[in-house]
């Protein structure tokens, strides 16, 4: 948390954010900030709440108190008009892609431009197949339907409809999920070009220690409903933490430092 | 709109300098692009041409491609462009757009009407007669999975059928009841209203019974089945197929008909039987009901009529029709759910005509049942 640099813009913050399904209490006055520009990996283990966290920023989840800030809005006191121009300063990358499986390639990358901009429809197919060509698509899958391509095309599309009204703020549900390391890498390396071509800032939520290391600019730690450690890779290295030093010093962890040399 | 607030245009020389001004950005697009397009259909002569970008905050991909688009229609007027004054920050984004859209849409195909008419009845054929090969090849399967089934009575899966069982017949129970039994109210007090005219009211009887036994009932509830059973196994085939479970199951070794859909098809043979028969009595009640309220025919005086007019042939005759239109409805919802593609709209359009395609063969069947009955004189 020392990390911080005073002048630095949060795009995003939570406050006190509580969390609870019945009894069960899953993110317990939980604070974050998200700078301008940054890549943050947000990382816990399996069911600690990491999606459950994107869920409740995003507005899918209820929450039971606490502030969150999107932009400077404040998303409980916004207005209908302000939290739809804050959903179109933002981009949901889901982890199954989420695509519309009725609607084609280009259909499904247009589908918030025709919806919210009100171009013409070549401007409408020019951009969304620069989006494909952006994300390493070839445009010949424009005409395809989500249940025709792979895994990993389906998260490009994704990708690429995330991206379509240019978002600030970009959300990765674990981005590299289901993919081979080979294809992991390669939609790593996407995602910090993009990020800097395009000026992101990127929120991911992951388990992929290679991503973390590749393109996470800062990591925040899940663990027991708050964030108990937050700081770049060096930091988490550090922590005597005992789940940290599983996770990031265990074996797996070791490879992929190898890895990198 | 005025065209100088985003993109101001000089000359100087045989040079046109463009400078674009303030936010380039996706939201400002529907203005910018009209922009953009005045200038690329101005067809006066220029020899060069500098896009000075020194003056936009921010640009996004839409203002840096309307700008490629932009630079693109100068070089390809055969004029030199030039981009300037290039922000550093945005360096990257229109170079990436630079290298985009190059290769050209692809061109719809012209066909004429004709054809495409003639294409359209081609392939609704065609998509009948394979639904037609569809219905042969699940009967020869289902039929091969209930001959191994009786052969081998410890493999066939008991407790699926069951499950099905409870889901299709007992839960259909109370509105099977309370449908027949309304349409029963109706036979009847349509009957009567009519019948009392020319003084035969006590034929009403006679009517209810028939019509009940040998055809509304069963017709009611194979029609309420495949709408309420019916789908929900084109649903529930359809979904298994669209996350790959038939995949697995199949490269375990299982046979999906064996597995899937023959229980559920025994489970719909066995129940809808059962179903008609409470259904024809619930009809059976409710034309008695109204024929005692309404047509003041007492209810000693309703038994011993029906009794006179309805033999064990007459009920033989709807039930046995139960079991053939249940095999069919289960066949064509298997059918319908394992067609079911990658798609939500495709699980939609497979379930609905899963539903219609079974109402239209029951009832067609219906047809052929009742020609076979008067031709052997029952």
């Amino acid at each position: 948390m020392s990390m911080l640099q005073p002048a630095r813009e949060v795009v995003l913050s939570t406050r006190d954010v509580v969390v609870a399904f019945g009894e069960k209490v899953i993110l317990d006055h939980l604070n974050l900030d998200v700078y301008r520009g940054e890549v943050l990996g947000f990382v816990g283990g399996s069911g600690a709440g990491k999606s459950v966290l994107m869920r409740t920023i995003i507005g899918l989840l209820p929450k039971r108190q606490g502030k969150i800030e999107v932009f400077g809005v404040d998303l409980d006191a916004a207005t209908e008009e302000e939290l739809v121009a804050v959903e179109q300063r933002w981009g949901i990358l889901f982890q199954q892609g989420a695509l519309f499986s009725s609607l084609n390639v280009l259909q499904n990358v247009q589908f918030p431009i025709r919806e919210y901009l009100n171009v013409s429809e070549r401007l409408m197919d020019e951009i969304a197949v620069a989006k494909l060509e952006m994300v390493g698509l070839s445009p010949d899958v424009r005409e395809k339907y989500p249940s025709e391509l792979s895994g990993g095309m389906i998260k490009r599309v994704a990708l690429a409809r995330a991206l379509a009204l240019d978002p600030e703020l970009v959300f990765l549900d674990e981005p590299t999920s289901g993919l081979d390391p080979i294809g992991a890498g390669d939609f790593d390396e996407l995602i910090r070009t993009l990020q800097r071509t395009l000026g992101l800032t990127v929120y991911m939520v992951t388990h992929d220690l290679d991503s973390l290391h590749a393109i996470c600019d800062r990591i925040a730690v899940l663990a027991g409903g708050k964030v108990i450690l937050e700081g770049p890779m060096s930091a988490m290295l550090a922590s005597e933490h005992p789940w940290l030093k599983a996770y990031f010093r265990g074996k797996r962890a070791r490879m992929a430092m190898t890895a990198e040399g | 709109m005025n065209d100088d607030s985003v993109l101001r245009s000089r000359r100087d020389g045989d040079r046109l300098v463009l400078t674009a001004l303030g936010p380039w950005t996706a939201v400002h697009a529907h203005n910018l692009e009209p922009v953009i397009e005045a200038q690329t259909t101005n067809s006066q002569p220029v020899r060069a041409v500098d896009i000075d970008l020194s003056q936009v905050k921010p640009l996004d991909t839409f203002g840096a491609w309307l700008i490629e688009r932009l630079a693109r229609a100068f070089s390809a007027r055969g004029a030199e462009t030039r981009i300037v004054g290039l922000p550093e920050d945005y360096r990257g984004i229109v170079d990436e757009v630079h290298g985009a859209n190059l290769k050209p849409a692809p061109v719809p195909v012209e066909t004429s009407r004709i054809l495409v008419t003639l294409d359209t009845i081609g392939s609704a054929l065609v998509s009948v007669s394979n639904g037609a090969v569809l219905i042969l090849r699940m009967l020869g399967a289902v039929s091969k999975a209930l001959g191994r089934a009786i052969l081998h009575p410890t493999k066939f899966r008991w407790t699926a059928m069951v499950v099905h069982m409870e889901r299709v017949g007992w839960h259909a129970v109370p509105i099977m009841l309370l449908v027949t039994f309304l349409i029963g109210c109706i036979l009847a007090q349509q009957g009567i209203f009519h019948f009392r005219k020319f003084g035969a009211d006590i034929f009403v009887i006679d009517m209810v019974g028939i019509l009940v036994l040998r055809e509304v009932g069963v017709l009611i509830v194979s029609v309420m089945v495949a709408g309420r059973s019916g789908s929900a196994y084109t649903a529930e085939l359809g979904s298994m197929k669209m996350r790959e479970e038939i995949d697995a199951l199949r490269t375990m070794g299982f046979d999906p008909t064996e597995v899937l859909i023959l229980p559920r098809i025994v489970a719909l043979v066995i129940s809808v039987p059962l179903l008609t028969f409470l259904g024809s009595m619930s009809a059976l009640y409710g034309g008695g009901l109204v024929a005692w309220l309404y047509g003041g025919i007492d209810p000693d005086v309703f038994l011993s009529r029906l009794r006179e007019s309805i033999s064990m042939e007459t009920f033989l005759v709807g039930i046995i029709k139960a079991p053939v239109m249940a095999f069919i409805i289960g066949i064509v919802a298997s059918v319908q759910g394992l067609q079911v593609k990658g798609s939500a709209e495709s699980l939609g359009a497979h379930t609905t005509s899963s539903v219609v395609i079974s109402i239209f063969l029951v009832i067609v069947l219906d047809g052929f049942f009742a020609i076979f009955f008067a031709s052997i004189g029952i």
